[in-house]
C-alpha cells in the first residue's frame, strides 16, 4: 500500500497527490512515469511523475479527472493509499547542455515538463518556457515554471491570463526570431502534434512525452505501441519520449479513442453508484 | 486382469456448457478413477518415464502411493521434486514427457501420469498442504528476479535447503505467466495462488511492484544479496511488423491474455480493465499461446474464432489436448496462409487481414516444414479482431540495465551454462524462458532446480 500524504487541488478536476514511495523516490529521474492500481478491481494507468522529494521518501503526480480511474484517484484523500504503485518507468529524459531550449506545455502536461525544465536548467542552459490552457485558472504550476526558467510566456484560449490565444502563436514567433537548440513538448496528444509539425519546418529537434493507452508498463503487452519513424516503438520501455517529428500521431490519436465506449460506460455506473465504489475499496 | 489398453478418461465440462464460462474444462479424476489409472502402471524398475520428466520425479513410487490409498505420502513424494505439482498435472505436456517414456504406449495409451498428478495435488489443496520443516537455517539470502514457475522452483527449493529468499515481482501478483499468461479454464487462479502461497509458506518473502532493471538494479541487488537468480521468462511479445499493425482491435496475445486473466478484463464494467471483442476474431500462429487465446476470445463472446497457421496440422506446437479442445469448441483451423497486411477503416480499426497461401517446402532449423509463399494466391479475410500469437522473446529491461550480462543479440536469450544455470556475470545465474526462449512452464522449473542446486553450492557448498 502506498500512502497519500498530501493532495491539492490546481485546477478544475486537475489534482496533485504526493504519494509516500521511497524506492521510486530514490530512484526517479525527470521523463520517467509511474503505474498505479488503486484498489483490487482497478485498472493499471501510466502518470508521469511530476516531482519527487527524496528527504520525505515521496514523489508528486498531477493528474487530470477525466475517467472512472482518474475521478477515483481524485476522491482519495490524506491519508487515504493506493494498493499498486510500481516504478520509475521510461527511459530519462536525455538532459544536456543544449544551449537553448523551449519547454511547451498544455494542461497536466505542464506538470510533466517541470522536472525536465528544471533539470535543463541545472544543466546550464538557457531555459524558455511557453505554456497554456483554456483559462487562467488550467495554468497549473506557474509559480514554479517562473521560477526556474529565464524567460515564461503564457497563452490561455480567452485571454484570461497572458496572452489569447495558443502556444504555438508564442512558439512560432520564438522559432522565427531566436536561435533555438531544443524544445521539448509535453501536453494534450493533439498539442504535442501541432507542436512537431510547427518545429519541423524550422528544423529544430523536438522531444514528445507520449501517453498512450498502457497495461503493464514494462514492455510485455505492446498495447502502447506507437509508430515512430515508420518502426513500432513500445512507449513504456523505448519512451516516453521520442522525435517528434517522427512520430505518427495520427494513429495515435486513433489508438487512444480504442475503449471510448468502455470508458464512457465505467464512468456512468461509477457516477450512478459513487458512494457503493468508495466504500469497497476503503474496506 | 489384464492391464486396460486405454487411459481412464477424465470428466470434462460438457463443450456447450463451457464455451460460455471460464471454469475449467478438465474436471480432476475422482478416487475411484484414479484408483483404476493408478492399477494401470506396471511399476517398472528402470521407471523409463523419469527420464521424460525435467524435475526428475519419482513416478512409479507416487502412482504406487495412490494404488494404496496413500495420498498424504504421494503427493510428499512428488513435493521431493516438483514445488507446483497441480499446476504442472494441469499444463505440463505429459505426452512428449514422462508419458512418452511409458511402457504401456507398446500396447495402448500410456498412464495418464498428469491426471494423476493433478489428482493428488487437489487432493492435498483440498485438505489444506504440509509445510516441510527446514532443518538448518544458513546465513545467505538470494534476490529470485520474477515469481513464474522457474522463479517459484529456485524460491521454494533454495528456501527448503535453509536459504533466505526474497523474490521481487513486476506485477501486482506473483505467479508470472501462471498469472497472466494462463487462463483460467485452463488453471484456476486459485490453484496459482495456492500454489504460491505454499512457496511462501517455507518462508520465501515475495515483493510485488518491483521492475528489475528499473526499481532496482541487478548490480544493487548483488550489494544486498549473496546471489541473484534472474527467472523473468519471455514476457515481450513479437509482432509480425506488417502494414497496419497498429490498427485497432490488433491484441498482442499477451496484451489480450493479461487484460483478461490477470487484470480480469472478461468482468467488465466490475473491474476497470476493458477488452474489445470482435465477432469475428483471427488468431495468429499454432503454439498453446493461440490456443488459449482463440478459446478465450470464444468464452467472451466472438461469434467466429479463426486459427490463421501458416504451416498445417502436424507441425503446429500446441499441444494435442489443446487442439483439439478448441476443435470441440468450434475454433475453425486456417492453415498454409500467412498474414501479408492489416486493412482498416477510417477509425482505425481493423476490419480484414490480407492472407497468403502457403506450401510446404523442406525442414527448417527447427525441424518443420518450411512455408513457402505461392505467388498470385492473396486473398482478403474479413474480421474485426486479430490477436497476433506468433511468441515472445525475453524482456529486453535487465540487458538494458547490466552491461556485463552477456545474452545472446540475436534472440535476446541471457547466456548460461546449462549445468549450472551461471550467467556470465559472478553470482548472477537465470533460467527459463529468460535463457531459453518460450518454451514448457516444466522446463521452466527443470531450469530453476539446477540453479537452485549450484547456487546453493556456490553459497554454502556441496
Amino acid at each position: 500500500m502506498f500512502k497519500i500524504i498530501e493532495k491539492k487541488a490546481l485546477a478544475p478536476k486537475v489534482k496533485l497527490i504526493k504519494i509516500k514511495a521511497p524506492l521510486i523516490s530514490k530512484k526517479a529521474l525527470p521523463g520517467q512515469f509511474v503505474v498505479l492500481r488503486i484498489y483490487e478491481k482497478g485498472e493499471r494507468i501510466p502518470l508521469t511523475i511530476a516531482d519527487k522529494d527524496p528527504s520525505e521518501e515521496s514523489i508528486t503526480i498531477v493528474f487530470q479527472e477525466v475517467g472512472k480511474t482518474t475521478k477515483l484517484l481524485g476522491k482519495l484523500d490524506t491519508g487515504d493509499s493506493i494498493l499498486d504503485l510500481v516504478g520509475p518507468l521510461g527511459n530519462p529524459s536525455e538532459i544536456e547542455k543544449y544551449n537553448v531550449v523551449i519547454g511547451v506545455g498544455g494542461g497536466v502536461g505542464i506538470a510533466a515538463l517541470y522536472p525536465i525544465l528544471k533539470a535543463l536548467k541545472e544543466k546550464g542552459n538557457y531555459v524558455i518556457s511557453v505554456i497554456g490552457g483554456r483559462s487562467a485558472e488550467y495554468v497549473i504550476f506557474r509559480e514554479e515554471i517562473e521560477k526556474i526558467c529565464d524567460e515564461t510566456y503564457i497563452t490561455t484560449d480567452d485571454g484570461s491570463l497572458g496572452r489569447k490565444g495558443l502556444v504555438t502563436d508564442v512558439l512560432k514567433e520564438l522559432l522565427e526570431t531566436r536561435n533555438i537548440n531544443r524544445i521539448w513538448a509535453i501536453g494534450p496528444t493533439i498539442m504535442m502534434k501541432v507542436v512537431s509539425d510547427l518545429t519541423k519546418s524550422y528544423n529544430v529537434p523536438t522531444i514528445v512525452s507520449l501517453n498512450p493507452i498502457m497495461v503493464d508498463g514494462t514492455g510485455m503487452c505492446g498495447g502502447c505501441r506507437v509508430n515512430v519513424g515508420g518502426k513500432i516503438k513500445f512507449t513504456c520501455i523505448d519512451g516516453p519520449e521520442f522525435d517528434g517529428h517522427l512520430v505518427d500521431f495520427d494513429e495515435l490519436l486513433l489508438r487512444l479513442k480504442s475503449y471510448r465506449e468502455e470508458e464512457k460506460l465505467s464512468l456512468k455506473l461509477f457516477e450512478e453508484s459513487e458512494g457503493e465504489e468508495i466504500a469497497s475499496f476503503e474496506e | 486382469m489384464p492391464v486396460l489398453k486405454n487411459k481412464t478418461p477424465i470428466p470434462e465440462q460438457p463443450v456447450e456448457e463451457r464455451i460460455k464460462n471460464f471454469e475449467e474444462v478438465a474436471l480432476g479424476y475422482t478416487e475411484e478413477q484414479a484408483l483404476i489409472e493408478a492399477n494401470r502402471c506396471l511399476q517398472c524398475k528402470d521407471a523409463p518415464c523419469i527420464k521424460g520428466c525435467p524435475v526428475n520425479i519419482d513416478i512409479p513410487t507416487f502412482i504406487n502411493l495412490i494404488r494404496e490409498k496413500r495420498y498424504d505420502e504421494a503427493i510428499k513424494k512428488i513435493k521431493e521434486s516438483n514445488n507446483l505439482p497441480a499446476t504442472t498435472g494441469r499444463v505440463c505436456p505429459q505426452e512428449t514427457q514422462c508419458e512418452a517414456y511409458c511402457t504401456l504406449k507398446k500396447i495402448g495409451e500410456p498412464v495418464a501420469i498428469g491426471r494423476l498428478e493433478r489428482f493428488v495435488a487437489d487432493y492435498e489443496i483440498n485438505r489444506g498442504y504440509d509445510i516441510p520443516k527446514i532443518m538448518k537455517k544458513y546465513n545467505k539470502k538470494v534476490a529470485v528476479v520474477g515469481s513464474g514457475p522457474a522463479g517459484l522452483t529456485v524460491a521454494g527449493d533454495l528456501a527448503r535447503m535453509g536459504i533466505n529468499v526474497t523474490i521481487f515481482e513486476a506485477f501486482h501478483e506473483p505467479g508470472g505467466v501462471l498469472i497472466y499468461g494462463i487462463p483460467e479454464f485452463r488453471l484456476p487462479k486459485r490453484i496459482v495462488r495456492t500454489e504460491v502461497e505454499y512457496i511462501k509458506s517455507l518462508g520465501v518473502e515475495i515483493v510485488t511492484n518491483i521492475v528489475v532493471g528499473r526499481s532496482i538494479t541487478i548490480d544493487e541487488l548483488l550489494k544486498e544479496y549473496d546471489a541473484v537468480f534472474i527467472g523473468t521468462g519471455a514476457g515481450a511479445p513479437q509482432f509480425l511488423n506488417i502494414p497496419g499493425e497498429n490498427l485497432i482491435g490488433i491484441y498482442s496475445a499477451n496484451e489480450f491474455l493479461t487484460r483478461v486473466n490477470l487484470m480480469k478484463a472478461y468482468k467488465f464494467p466490475e473491474y476497470d480493465t476493458p477488452v474489445k471483442i470482435g465477432k469475428i476474431v483471427g488468431v495468429i500462429g499454432g503454439g498453446n499461446v493461440a490456443m488459449d487465446a482463440a478459446r478465450t476470445a470464444l468464452r467472451l463472446g466472438a461469434k467466429e474464432v479463426h486459427i490463421i497457421y501458416r504451416r498445417t496440422e502436424q507441425e503446429m506446437p500446441a499441444r494435442y489436448e489443446e487442439i483439439i479442445h478448441a476443435k470441440e469448441e468450434g475454433i475453425k483451423f486456417n492453415f498454409l496462409v500467412s498474414p501479408v497486411r492489416f486493412l482498416g477503416d477510417i477509425e482505425g480499426r481493423v476490419i480484414g487481414i490480407e492472407l497468403q497461401k502457403m506450401t510446404l517446402g523442406e525442414p527448417d532449423e527447427s525441424g518443420r516444414r518450411k512455408p513457402l509463399p505461392i505467388p498470385n494466391s492473396n486473398f482478403v479475410f474479413s474480421l474485426d479482431m486479430v490477436i497476433v500469437a506468433i511468441g515472445t522473446v525475453p524482456n529486453p529491461l535487465i540487458k538494458m540495465t547490466t552491461p556485463d550480462l552477456l545474452v545472446d543479440n540475436r534472440s535476446g536469450v541471457i547466456l548460461i551454462d546449462k549445468n549450472t544455470g551461471k550467467t556470465s556475470k559472478e553470482k548472477v545465474f537465470a533460467g527459463g524462458d529468460v535463457t531459453s526462449g518460450s518454451a514448457t512452464v516444466i522446463n521452466a522449473m527443470g531450469a530453476g532446480k539446477i540453479a537452485a542446486k549450484n547456487i546453493f553450492k556456490l553459497l554454502v557448498g556441496e
